[in-house]
Parts: structure tokens; C-alpha cells; sequence
């Protein structure tokens, strides 16, 4: 019974495969994460910096609605730190007179959109909607992996050997559209987000420095993408140390089972 | 010991006997689940019936409470399911336990239907007791449907415009059919919202009809392994101790493997896409249903008219309400049966193809495959088990039970 499970299991995984098995037909880059695997946890260091390439650079066009200044106290943080950063911000909200008017940001606030709605981000992005990063890593197949790629993926179309373009199977009539850059993997190759994060783009502060943490190009991305990581799931950590005790205690609890079942039904066989 | 015996229990708590006396609800317990008599061979395979009704109890638990935090708004249905995972104490937990428990679910009831397709439960005289389960899986189909969409992603909303645009097929009064089930003249709030509805109701239904599922067991007793009745109390044992501690240990394996899943790769029968907030403008790549649909989804596709592929479907549940008129063989357990036997796990094979087939695009060679699957399917329910009951030559059934059961133990 147990080979016949076993086989039913890796029956489902093989039948399960292929309908994930979709998305960007270039193979990803390999970069490896902390917070990836059963016991994998975020590297709070790296997810600060992230931040502050988020703040610096994505933030003037994509919004991150689903994460709250005060949420920043659980990538360590200071009270003093949160309250300094939500401040930076003007909030639309009603005064005491009931009129629309701008107040500095609180810690209870989610992070200011940069436009006011999809309408106004179209207008100021060549007709481009930067979508919202708050769930990005999970909204893509290996999220993680593929937001570094793209990251890195960049390329000048007009420079692309023949042998490269052979490589990406790009289509015989493939032409780079008005406003779009060629990105190796996007789904269809073409975005209309200009190249992000370049080498040496921002400082980091003293402590890293001294870490020896460079701000180059794949390091920036590596740090982003552990940002927006812990951005779509703030309770991964919390969730796989849960589960530790949960199977433990589920795996004991069988055990005795068992062991009881086997006493009961001993004088039947 | 618990006695084998009919007739009252002696209970010692004067409260129970209060009670008792007015209310049998003890006594009930006692003859149902104390001393019901349970034919002594069973294998894991019967635990799964008890695995699906505890995970039928996880998904109306977990589901009650997400419930009092979801909203049932297209703006902020998506939203609130995220805030469910950041800002509700151990929200995370509840609702990837129902999500998940969905698929534990359909897992836990698809080995419980094929353990009966394999032991005949079908047959004589448990027809209705199959009839019943085959409207729960339908139940548990639509409530599965209408959940999916709650969370309101891309995958929520597209696959409820292809699934509710099936019925457009239906001859004069399709259309009209599709604009009242959406409220509207395409998937919008008034749908998210009566699915909403129903996706809270319907699980109740289920629990009805689960309780006479259960009683019509009841009344008819178990099938076994062997397939024959047993015949007196040395082919029984009382449901406790015995199968209380059986289907704990079974219970628990199981819902180690639900926590593993739970913990570890919440989001492994999940679509990516599903984390992208519905946009009927934007039409996903491929649009795929959850995976306990994809057999269904293959042979709705692997007809080429639509009306036709709406039948097909439909009707691949449909042969499992006749089936226990469709296989004319007496012998109830493949035990006995040594062609069914072979057929039965080349209709295992054929559903795990269909499923295959189900999740990729229909484009070359899946488009072939799944319409030779789907004949098949078919062709094992409406030709094979009429036939094969009268060709077959069944091996010689043992005497009784107990006669089974100790002649193996004592090899």
C-alpha cells in the first residue's frame, strides 16, 4: 500500500509539473537566496538594503499598497527610523475641516502610492502601467529568481548577434517597439521599463560598506529581490517555524497511534 | 471490551442516563460508533472516508473565520485576502490551511471513490450509499468553483468567465442562463457575490448529505476487501476500539502530509497568476483550472463541438450515477476478479492522462491523446463493465471472512 502512495504521489507531482511549468522560456539566472528552501529565513540586512533601493529607485513609479510603514519595524528597524521614513511622505487624507489636504505620513500608513491612479501612471509612463510590487515574487513562476533575471536582463537590441538572437528563438519578424527595451526575459522580450538599476547606483550606508557589500549591478538586484520577497510574504518565517513544531508534533502524535493501534488489534491477528 | 451485543448500554454517569433516557443520543453513539459491528479485514484504504469528513470539518472551520474577514468586493476581495495573511492574528495559517485543504480534500475523496470502484461498494445492496457520494463530489465540485473565485485573481475571475460561459452551449436558453448566473452581463460584483453565498452555504448541504451517506452505510454496513457479507460476530470487530485507533493512525499520516504542504509549499497547486489581481481586460496565457478538474477540463476540450464537450463532461460524473447498473458482474471485490482487476488501473492510468492533458495547452499531440482518453473513460463505464460482468470467470470466493483473515495470518 505504501508503494502504491508513494507512486500515486510522484504520479501527481509528474501530472502537476507541466501546468507550472509555464512562463519565460529563457532559462533564469541561478542566484541562490536565504530565505529559499523548508527552513530558509530572510536575511534582514539584505532586505534594508533592498529597501533602500526600493525607496530610491522603484518607488518613483511602482506603489507597494499592500505593505504599511509600521511593517518596516519587522525588518529591524527602529520606532524612531519608521516614523522619520513615513514622515518623508505627504498623505492625502481629510483635515479637521473635512477638505482633501495633504499631512505627513504615520507609521500606520501603507506606503504612498507614487500616482494617484492607473490613469495618471499611464500619462506619465508612455501609456505603461508599473504594476504594483507588493506580491510580485509571488505572482511569477520562481518569482524570486525571475525578478533578479530581469533585473540583469537587459540588453541593447541593436548590438544582438545573430547567434544570440538564434539562442532566444526570437520570432524572423521580431521588431522592438517605440518606448520598449529588449529584455531577454520578459515574455515577449519587450518592456516598457527603462533599465532600472545600474552599477554603483546607490550608496550604501557605512555598515555595509565596511561589510564589504558592493553596489553593483547584481548585487542591487539580489537585494531588491529579497526586499520584495519579504514584502509578498512578511510571515514566511513565522509560517516555517509553525510548521517545524506542527510536524514534529504531528509525526509523535502518529507515532503513538500506531503504537496504540498495534496493542489494540494484537489479539485479532 | 466493548460488547458485540445489541440492546441498551449501562451507563454510569447518572447525567448520561438523564439524558439518555430522553434523548438516546448515547445509545446512539454506543450502536453507531461504539460496538457497530465492522468486518474485521478492512485495509487502510476504508480510512479515507473518515479522512475526507475531518477535512471537510478543517474546510468549514477554517472557512467560517476566514469568512468574518474576507470581503465580498471586486476592489477589495484580493486585498483582503492578503491583509487575512498580514494583519489578522494567524490569518496566514487559516487561510492556507483552507486553500490547501481543498486539494487534501479532493485527495482524500478521489482515493475514497476509486477504493470503491476497485472493492465494488457500488454494487447491491449500497446503490444509493454510492449514488449519495457521487452528489457529494458534485456539491464538493460547485462549492470548489465558487471558492476559487473568492480570492479574486486572475485565475479566480477567468476561470469562472470560461466555466460560467459553458452553459451558453446549453440549445435556446443558454444566454439567458449565463446572465443570471453572473447577475449581470459578464463576471462582475454581483457574481462575486452570489458566489460568495453560495460558496458559504453549499458546504452545509454537503454535511446533509454526508449524514445520510453515513446512515445509509449504517444500514447496509461496510463493504470489505473480500466483498462477501460477513456472516456472524467472528467476521466483525466493534468499530472502538479497533477502527478508532486504525483510522486515528491513518488520520494523522494524513494530515502530516496536509501540514508539510501547508507549511512548507503552501503555494505548490496554486497558480502564480492567482496573486494578480482580476483584470478583464488582460486574458491570462493559458488558463487552467485547479488540478482535481483538469480530467474534467480534458475531456470538456477533447470534444470539438462545445455543446458536446459540455455533455462530456457532465456526463463523465453521469455514468458514475448508473454505474451500479452498468457493471453486471456479481463479485463485488477485483480480488476475485482477475481481468477487472488489470482494467480498473488502466482506468487509474486514463484519468492520470487526462489529467496530463488537462493542464497543457490543446495543441498537437494533447489534442489526439485526450479525445483517445476520454473515449476511453467512457468506453471502460458504458461497453467494458457490462461486458466484462458476463465474460469474466470470477475466482472462487472464500468461505467467510474470519476464515480469510486467520488462514493469512497464519502463514
Amino acid at each position: 500500500m505504501r508503494k502504491l502512495l508513494a507512486a500515486a504521489a510522484v504520479a501527481l507531482a509528474a501530472l502537476s509539473a507541466p501546468a507550472f511549468a509555464e512562463g519565460p522560456k529563457v532559462k533564469l539566472l541561478d542566484v541562490k537566496f536565504s530565505f529559499e528552501g523548508p527552513f530558509g529565513t530572510y536575511d534582514y540586512k539584505a532586505v534594508q538594503r533592498g529597501f533602500q533601493v526600493y525607496k530610491e529607485v522603484c518607488a518613483a513609479c511602482h506603489s507597494l499598497s499592500l505593505v504599511a510603514y509600521r511593517n518596516l519595524r519587522d525588518i529591524g528597524l527602529s520606532e524612531a527610523a519608521v516614523k522619520a521614513i513615513a514622515a518623508e511622505v505627504q498623505i492625502r487624507d481629510l483635515n479637521d475641516a473635512g477638505e482633501m489636504a495633504e499631512r505627513p505620513g504615520r507609521p500606520a500608513d501603507r506606503f504612498r502610492a507614487p500616482f494617484a491612479n492607473e490613469a495618471a501612471a499611464r500619462a506619465a509612463n508612455n501609456g505603461a502601467y508599473p504594476p504594483d510590487l507588493s506580491l510580485m515574487v509571488k505572482a511569477r513562476l520562481d518569482g524570486a529568481r525571475y525578478l533578479y533575471s530581469l533585473m540583469l536582463g537587459y540588453e541593447d537590441y541593436a548590438k544582438l548577434t545573430d547567434a544570440q538572437k538564434k539562442e532566444l528563438k526570437l520570432a524572423a519578424d521580431f521588431k522592438l517597439q517605440p518606448n520598449m527595451q529588449f529584455n531577454k526575459y520578459f515574455p515577449g522580450f519587450q518592456i516598457a521599463m527603462v533599465k532600472p538599476l545600474n552599477d554603483g547606483q546607490i550608496a550604501y550606508n557605512e555598515e555595509a560598506t565596511t561589510a564589504g557589500i558592493k553596489n553593483d549591478l547584481p548585487q542591487l538586484a539580489k537585494d531588491l529581490t529579497h526586499f520584495l520577497a519579504w514584502a509578498s510574504e512578511p510571515k514566511m518565517e513565522e509560517r516555517k517555524r509553525t510548521g517545524v513544531k506542527a510536524v514534529i508534533f504531528l509525526l509523535i502524535l502518529s507515532g503513538l497511534f500506531y503504537a496504540v493501534k498495534r496493542k489494540v488489534w494484537a489479539d485479532v491477528h | 471490551m466493548a460488547s458485540t451485543q445489541g440492546g441498551p448500554p449501562a451507563f454510569n454517569n447518572a447525567v448520561v442516563r438523564w439524558i439518555d433516557k430522553r434523548l438516546p443520543i448515547f445509545t446512539f453513539m454506543h450502536h453507531e460508533y461504539g460496538v457497530f459491528p465492522t468486518p474485521r479485514n478492512f485495509n487502510y484504504w476504508w480510512s479515507f472516508g473518515g479522512i475526507a469528513m475531518v477535512m471537510l470539518i478543517i474546510m468549514i472551520v477554517t472557512g467560517i473565520v476566514l469568512a468574518m474577514n474576507y470581503t465580498p468586493h471586486i476592489d477589495f476581495a484580493h486585498d483582503s485576502v492578503q491583509r487575512i495573511h498580514r494583519d489578522v492574528n494567524h490569518g496566514w495559517l487559516v487561510q492556507y490551511l483552507h486553500m490547501n485543504g481543498a486539494s487534501f480534500f479532493f485527495i482524500a475523496v478521489f482515493i475514497h471513490i476509486f477504493r470503491g470502484l476497485y472493492y465494488g461498494s457500488y454494487k447491491n445492496p449500497r446503490e444509493l450509499l454510492w449514488i449519495l457520494g457521487v452528489t457529494i463530489l458534485l456539491l464538493m465540485m460547485a462549492t470548489a468553483f465558487m471558492g476559487y473565485v473568492l480570492p479574486w485573481g486572475q485565475m479566480s475571475f477567468w476561470g469562472a468567465t470560461v466555466i460560467t460561459n459553458l452553459f451558453s452551449a446549453i440549445p435556446v436558453i443558454g444566454p439567458d442562463i449565463v446572465t443570471f448566473l453572473w447577475g449581470g452581463f459578464s463576471v462582475d460584483n454581483p457574481t462575486l457575490n452570489r458566489f460568495f453565498s453560495l460558496h458559504f452555504v453549499l458546504p452545509f448541504v454537503i454535511v446533509g448529505v454526508v449524514v445520510l451517506h453515513v446512515a445509509a452505510m449504517h444500514v447496509a454496513g461496510s463493504n470489505n476487501p473480500l466483498g462477501i457479507d460477513p456472516k456472524g460476530p467472528q467476521d466483525t470487530l466493534p468499530f472502538s476500539p479497533y477502527y478508532v485507533t486504525k483510522d486515528g493512525f491513518s488520520l494523522l499520516a494524513f494530515l502530516t502530509i496536509f501540514a508539510i504542504f501547508v507549511f512548507f509549499a503552501p503555494d505548490f497547486f496554486g497558480e502564480p497568476d492567482n496573486y494578480i489581481k482580476a483584470n478583464p481586460l488582460v486574458t491570462p496565457p493559458h488558463i487552467v483550472p485547479e488540478w482535481y478538474f483538469l480530467p474534467f477540463y480534458a475531456i470538456l476540450r477533447a470534444v470539438p463541438d462545445k455543446l458536446g464537450g459540455v455533455l462530456a463532461m457532465f456526463g463523465a460524473i453521469a455514468v458514475l450515477y448508473i454505474l451500479p447498473w452498468l457493471d453486471t458482474a456479481r463479485v463485488r471485490s477485483a480480488r476475485f476478479r482477475p481481468i477487472y482487476k488489470w482494467f480498473f488501473w488502466v482506468l487509474v492510468l486514463d484519468c492520470f492522462i487526462l489529467g496530463y492533458c488537462g493542464a497543457n495547452p490543446p495543441e498537437g499531440y494533447f489534442v489526439p491523446l485526450s479525445q483517445v482518453a476520454t473515449l476511453y473513460y467512457f468506453f471502460h463505464f458504458l461497453i467494458l463493465l457490462p461486458v466484462l460482468g458476463k465474460l469474466e470467470r470470477p475466482l472462487p470466493l472464500p468461505n467467510s471472512i474470519a476464515e480469510s483473515v486467520l488462514k493469512k495470518s497464519a502463514i
